[in-house]
């Protein structure tokens, strides 16, 4: 009998979508049966275009910020822009955001899309929380298919006998 | 060591190196050999952890030049 992973997913950044998915597609490639529910901000990880997601660093000092290109010893440098100027400059989430996607693709590191379709590929069953789509106005043809849409009550019949349930 | 199939992951973080793995053993039949290539260090312990999990047997790993060869028998 194969062990049994339970993602709660709430978070919609892009920063955010990657431990769902990694996780989710990791177990699942070692033979974990793997069920992950999307509520809240984490609706934005099944959506069909998902090129609305960003990651902002303003607030986020965890955040290193160094320039993906370039010589090495001007990559190793972490650019650290106050909050007053990072929420005064237009764009700069947008410029943030493909900056860590040009990182990210530098490093070898799987899109989001790729990872999300690898997931599915393995059979790792996708759940969006019925009511927080109706909440922020969404609608089914918004997101990907072979999304099943419940409640939280039907995902605690797996949570509830799962090995490990991680909230994310 | 012979293999039936090559599968060339260089290149390529976490959790790409087994998520092509797991897929390419799929295309293999009980007893044949998949040979993997990659350049993340992390793979070492993950093709381990992805052996013990699996039932498919590590045969051998080994490192030359910056990258890290495995060959992977399908269970």
């Amino acid at each position: 009998m194969s062990k049994k992973l339970a993602i709660i997913a709430t978070k919609g950044t892009l920063d955010w979508a990657y431990p769902p998915y990694i996780l989710a597609s990791t177990a699942a490639a070692l033979g974990y049966e793997v069920q992950v529910f999307f509520t809240f901000y984490g609706l934005q990880l099944v959506r069909k275009d998902l090129s609305g997601l960003k990651v902002s660093p303003l607030g986020n000092p965890g955040m290193p910020m160094k320039m993906p290109f370039g010589p090495q010893w001007f990559r190793d440098i972490n650019w650290n822009i106050p909050n007053i100027i990072q929420a005064n400059i237009p764009g700069f989430e947008t410029l943030a955001t493909s900056l860590m996607k040009q990182t990210i693709k530098n490093n070898g590191v799987a899109t989001i899309g790729e990872l999300r379709e690898l997931c599915q590929e393995a059979e790792v069953k996708f759940i969006a929380c019925q009511m927080t789509v109706e909440l922020f106005g969404f609608k089914h043809s918004d997101f990907i298919d072979g999304l099943e849409f419940a409640g939280a009550a039907m995902f605690f019949d797996f949570a509830g006998e799962s090995d490990i349930c991680l909230y994310i | 060591m012979n293999f039936d199939k090559e599968l060339d992951a260089r290149g390529l973080n976490c959790p790409l190196p087994i998520l092509r793995t797991k897929k390419s053993l799929a295309e293999l039949t009980t007893g044949q050999v998949l040979k993997v290539i990659a350049t993340d260090p992390g793979s070492v312990k993950d093709m381990q952890a992805f052996a013990k999990q699996t039932g498919n047997e590590l045969l051998s790993s080994a490192e030359a030049g910056g990258e890290f060869m495995f060959f992977l028998k399908k269970k």
